[in-house]
C-alpha cells in the first residue's frame, strides 16, 4: 500500500479494501478461521450456553496513557462476557474509519488489538471495515462483539442480590476516566495518570470455579462509574445499598486530579475493574481468590446490599453522616464551583 | 494532601460534633452564602447530622445560579453565531436558558469549548485566529482576578479575537440586599471561604455592625466546617456577633491587594441583575473602556433579551433563603437534574441539585 | 463557590512587577502538577511554598504557620471535650 492515509475505496469492498485486510489486517490477526475470510465465522458446538455481547468505542483520544481505543475494544467485551460468568470464545471486529485517518495509527491500533486478543486468549474471527467520507466520522470507531459459554447451572445476574451480600470493587476508581478527561485539551495535569484497561476472564474463571453460586451479581463500572452501576444494581434487586466512603480506593494521583477539576472518582469510568456481589459466608474466600489475581490485588468490600427502598445506594461519610449516591445523568465536566 | 487530609480527620470530627451539640444552646439559623459551602456540607455527611435547633439555609452564593435567564439566553445566542467559539467553565453546560443550554446549542452545531481556566480560552484564540472567541465570565471575586489577568495577558500578547462577556458579580452587595429585607431572619453568616481569600475577612464587619449578625469565615473541609458551625452557634449563645476567620491559613483581614488592583485595572463595577434578586446595584462588574476591545458585548452588539422564568420555579425564593428545595412545588417533579428547570437543580452545587443528591439519607 | 486546593511551589518563573514577563509557576500535590499563574498570587512564592489554586491561577499563599497554630487549636478543643459527652 503506497498511500499513508485511508481513502474511500478502502471501505468499498474492491482491491483496495482487499490490500488493506491482506496488508494489515491479517498480518496482525491472523488466525485459523479469519484466515478464511468468508462472510461468517462457523464455531464448533461447546457445552453450555451462549452468551452474546456487543459495544462501541468512540473514545477521543485515540491513544492516551495506558492504552488506547483498541486494547479497550477488546478488553471491553471480553469483561462485558466475563460479567456473567461467561468463558469469552471469540469476537468480531467492526471498523468505521473516516477519509483520511492516518494509515500508521490504523496500523498501530490493529497491532495494540492483535496483543490484546493474543494475551486474553481470545481470538478476533470476523470483521468488517467501512469508510466515511471526511467530517462524517471521528477518525476511528470500533465495534466488538463476542460469544462466550455460560455454564449450564451459573446465573451470575443483577436480580440475584440478597441482603447481607457484601460489595466488592476488584482495585481503585476512576482511573480510565480522569485519564481520558486530562488528555483533552486545554487541562494539563502532570502525574502518573493512566487507563486502567484490562481483561477481567482469567480472575472471573478463579472467581467462579472456586466461589460458584456465592457470586450473586458482577458488573464493569464503565461509563457512571461506581455509583451509576450500583445504583442500577440495587434497583434491579430491588434493595438498598449502603457503602462506606473510608473503604473506597482511590490512588492519591486520580484523588488530587479529580480535587482539581472537581470531579468525583465514584461517577468516572473503569476499564478494568469490576464489581462483585458475593454472598455474606464467601467474602472472604472470595477476596482469598482476587488478592491471588493481578487485575485483583486491591479487591476490597466497600460496603454491602440491605433492606431498604429498592434501588438507593447511600454512603456512610467518616464523620458518622451519610448522604445518597445518585446516578449519574450526564458527562461529568470539569468545573470551578 | 497537605494542608488539606489534616483538616479532614474524622478522628477530631466526633468531638467537634459533640462540642456542636453542646455549643448550640439556642435555635439557630444560619445563612450559608457560598454554593461550595452548601455542597461540603452535605457531602461530609454534616447535614445528616446537625443537632436539632441549628438551621441551615442557602444563600446566593452560586455564580452559576445567579445568572439571569436572560444572560443565559444572551449567551446561547452568542454560541449560536457563526463564526464565534465560546468558552466556558462546565459548570455553565446544563444550565437551562428559556428554551435549552448551550448543551442544545452544542448539539446543533455551535462551538462550545470546556475550559478549566480562562487562560485556556486565551490559548484557543490564538490558536484558531479565524473564529472570534468569547468566554462567559460567570463567578465571584475568587474567579475574577484571573479573567482580569486573562485579559491584560490578550491585550498584552496582542490577541484580538478574545473576548470576555462579563456577568461577573461581586459578593458583599447581595448579602446588604437579602439583609434589609426584613422577613428574612438569620442569626448569622458562614461567609465565603475563597471568596475572602480575595475581599479579605474585613469586608463583613460591615455585616456585623449594621445587623448584629454573626460572621465566620470557613474553609472546605470537614474540621473546618465544624470549627466554623461551633464558632457560630457560640458567637449567638453568647449575643455577642464579630467576624471570626477560621480558615487562616487561606484567608487574611485585608485579602489580596495585588488580586483587587488587577480587577480594578481590567473591571469597573456596574449595577447588575440577580437571577432571583432583581438588579442590585453596583453588584456586578463590567470592563473599563480602556479594554473594550475585549469586552464581547460590545464586540457583538448584545441587546440582553427578556426572559421570563418558569412558571412556579422557585430558584428566587429559594437563593433568599425563604424556600427550601422540598418546598418548591416543581422539586423532584417537573425538574430533576436530568431536566432541570432552574438553575438551582442543574448547577452542581445549586441548592436544588444539593438537596436532591445529597439530601435525606 | 469555588473548588481550590493547595499545592506545593516546584518552579517558579517570572517577574512580579513586568506583567510582560510569564508569571508562572509549577506546582504539585500527591503525584500530580500543573503549571499555574503567578498574575495574581498575594506574594511572590518560594519554591516550597504551598499556593492555593482555582481556575489554574494562585489566587492566595498559604500561611503554613497559621495551619500549624489552626489544627493545634482545633485538636486542644477536640481533647478537652470529656469522653462521657462522646457518646
Amino acid at each position: 500500500m503506497s498511500e499513508k492515509t485511508i481513502l474511500l475505496d478502502h471501505g468499498s469492498g474492491g482491491t483496495a479494501s482487499q490490500d488493506l485486510i491482506g496488508n494489515l489486517f491479517l498480518k496482525y490477526l491472523d488466525n485459523a478461521i479469519l484466515h478464511g475470510l468468508e462472510d461468517s465465522a462457523i464455531l464448533e458446538n461447546q457445552p453450555g450456553r451462549l452468551a452474546f455481547s456487543t459495544d462501541s468505542y468512540v473514545v477521543d483520544p485515540i491513544f492516551f496513557p495506558g492504552g488506547d481505543i483498541g486494547k479497550l475494544a477488546v478488553h471491553g467485551t471480553i469483561n462485558d462476557l466475563a460479567m456473567r460468568g461467561a468463558r469469552p470464545l471469540c469476537l468480531s471486529l467492526g471498523l468505521i474509519l473516516e477519509e483520511g485517518f492516518a494509515l500508521a495509527d490504523l496500523e498501530k491500533i490493529i497491532a495494540s488489538i492483535a496483543e490484546a486478543s493474543k494475551s486474553s486468549g481470545v481470538p478476533i474471527v470476523t470483521g468488517d471495515t467501512k469508510v466515511v467520507p471526511k467530517g462524517k466520522g471521528d477518525k476511528i470507531f470500533i465495534n466488538t462483539s463476542g460469544i462466550g459459554i455460560v455454564d449450564e447451572n451459573l446465573d451470575i445476574s443483577s436480580t440475584r442480590g440478597r441482603p447481607g451480600d457484601n460489595v466488592i470493587l476488584s482495585g481503585t476508581m476512576g482511573d480510565h476516566g480522569i485519564t481520558i478527561m486530562t488528555r483533552r485539551a486545554g487541562i494539563s495535569l502532570q502525574g502518573r495518570l493512566e487507563s486502567d484497561t484490562m481483561a477481567l476472564h482469567t480472575m472471573v474463571a478463579k472467581l467462579v470455579a472456586e466461589v460458584g453460586d456465592g457470586v450473586h451479581t458482577m458488573r464493569d463500572p464503565t461509563r457512571g462509574g461506581v455509583a451509576t452501576s450500583l445504583n442500577e444494581i440495587a434497583a434491579s434487586c430491588k434493595l438498598s445499598i449502603e457503602l462506606k466512603e473510608e473503604d473506597l480506593p482511590v490512588t492519591p494521583e486520580v484523588r488530587t486530579a479529580c480535587e482539581i477539576l472537581g470531579l468525583e472518582p465514584l461517577y468516572l469510568a473503569n476499564e478494568g475493574k469490576c464489581l462483585v456481589i458475593v454472598s455474606a459466608e464467601q467474602t472472604q474466600q472470595a477476596l482469598a481468590v482476587m488478592h491471588g489475581c493481578r487485575e485483583g490485588a486491591q479487591a476490597q468490600v466497600i460496603g454491602r446490599l440491605i433492606e431498604g427502598p429498592p434501588g438507593r445506594v447511600v454512603i456512610n461519610t467518616p464523620i458518622g453522616g451519610s448522604r445518597i449516591v445518585t446516578p449519574l445523568h450526564g458527562e461529568p465536566l470539569p468545573r470551578i464551583c | 494532601m497537605k494542608y488539606v487530609d489534616e483538616f479532614r480527620d474524622s478522628a477530631l470530627a466526633r468531638p467537634l460534633l459533640a462540642e456542636l451539640k453542646k455549643s448550640c444552646t439556642r435555635p439557630l439559623r444560619v445563612m450559608e452564602v457560598c454554593g461550595s459551602h452548601t455542597m461540603a456540607i452535605f457531602r461530609n455527611g454534616i447535614r445528616s447530622i446537625l443537632p436539632e435547633g441549628f438551621e441551615l439555609i442557602s444563600g446566593p452564593g452560586c455564580p452559576v445560579c445567579v445568572t439571569s435567564a436572560s444572560h443565559m439566553d444572551a449567551f446561547i445566542a452568542m454560541a449560536d453565531q457563526p463564526g464565534v467559539r465560546v468558552a466556558i467553565f462546565g459548570d455553565l453546560f446544563r444550565v437551562p436558558g428559556s428554551t435549552g443550554s448551550l448543551a442544545n446549542a452544542s448539539s446543533r452545531g455551535a462551538k462550545v469549548d470546556i475550559v478549566y481556566s480562562p487562560m485556556d480560552a486565551l490559548d484557543l484564540a490564538a490558536a484558531n485566529p479565524r473564529d472570534l472567541v468569547v468566554f462567559l465570565g460567570v463567578g465571584f471575586e475568587t474567579t475574577t482576578p484571573g479573567i482580569a489577568a486573562t485579559i491584560k495577558a490578550a491585550k498584552l500578547r496582542k490577541i484580538t479575537n478574545f473576548t470576555v462577556f462579563s456577568t461577573h458579580k461581586v459578593m458583599p452587595p447581595p448579602l446588604t440586599a437579602l439583609l434589609d429585607d426584613p422577613e428574612l431572619r438569620i442569626d448569622g453568616l458562614l461567609c465565603p471561604g475563597h471568596v475572602s481569600s480575595i475581599i479579605g475577612a474585613g469586608a463583613y464587619q460591615v455585616l456585623v455592625d449594621k445587623y448584629r449578625l454573626a460572621c465566620v469565615v470557613a474553609g472546605f473541609e470537614t474540621v473546618d466546617l465544624l470549627n466554623g458551625l461551633i464558632l457560630l452557634a457560640r458567637q449567638v449563645a453568647n449575643g455577642a456577633p464579630a467576624v471570626e476567620n477560621t480558615y487562616p491559613r487561606a484567608v487574611s483581614w485585608e485579602g489580596n491587594p495585588r488580586a483587587l488592583k488587577m480587577v480594578a485595572e481590567i473591571f469597573e463595577p456596574v449595577d447588575m441583575e440577580w437571577r432571583g434578586l432583581g438588579v442590585i446595584p453596583e453588584s456586578g462588574l463590567r470592563i473599563r473602556p480602556d479594554y473594550s476591545e475585549f469586552d464581547a458585548e460590545k464586540r457583538l452588539d448584545v441587546v440582553l433579551p427578556e426572559a421570563e422564568e418558569a412558571k412556579g420555579c422557585r430558584c428566587g425564593e429559594i437563593l433568599k433563603g425563604k424556600s427550601s428545595p422540598p418546598e418548591c412545588p416543581l422539586f423532584n417533579t417537573r425538574c430533576t437534574p436530568a431536566n432541570p428547570i432552574g438553575p438551582c437543580m442543574v448547577s452542581s452545587e445549586g441548592t436544588c441539585a444539593a438537596y436532591q443528591k445529597y439530601g435525606g439519607a | 463557590m469555588c473548588l481550590a486546593i493547595p499545592m506545593r511551589v516546584t518552579q517558579v518563573s517570572g517577574d512580579p512587577d513586568d506583567f510582560t514577563t510569564s508569571q508562572v509557576a509549577t506546582v504539585d500535590a500527591d503525584g500530580i502538577s500543573q503549571e499555574i499563574r503567578l498574575d495574581v498570587v498575594d506574594r511572590w512564592p518560594e519554591i516550597g511554598d504551598y499556593l492555593i489554586i482555582h481556575a489554574g491561577f494562585a489566587i492566595h499563599t498559604l500561611d503554613e504557620e497559621e495551619a500549624k497554630a489552626n489544627i493545634e487549636l482545633i485538636r486542644k478543643m477536640a481533647e478537652s471535650m470529656p469522653e462521657e459527652l462522646l457518646r
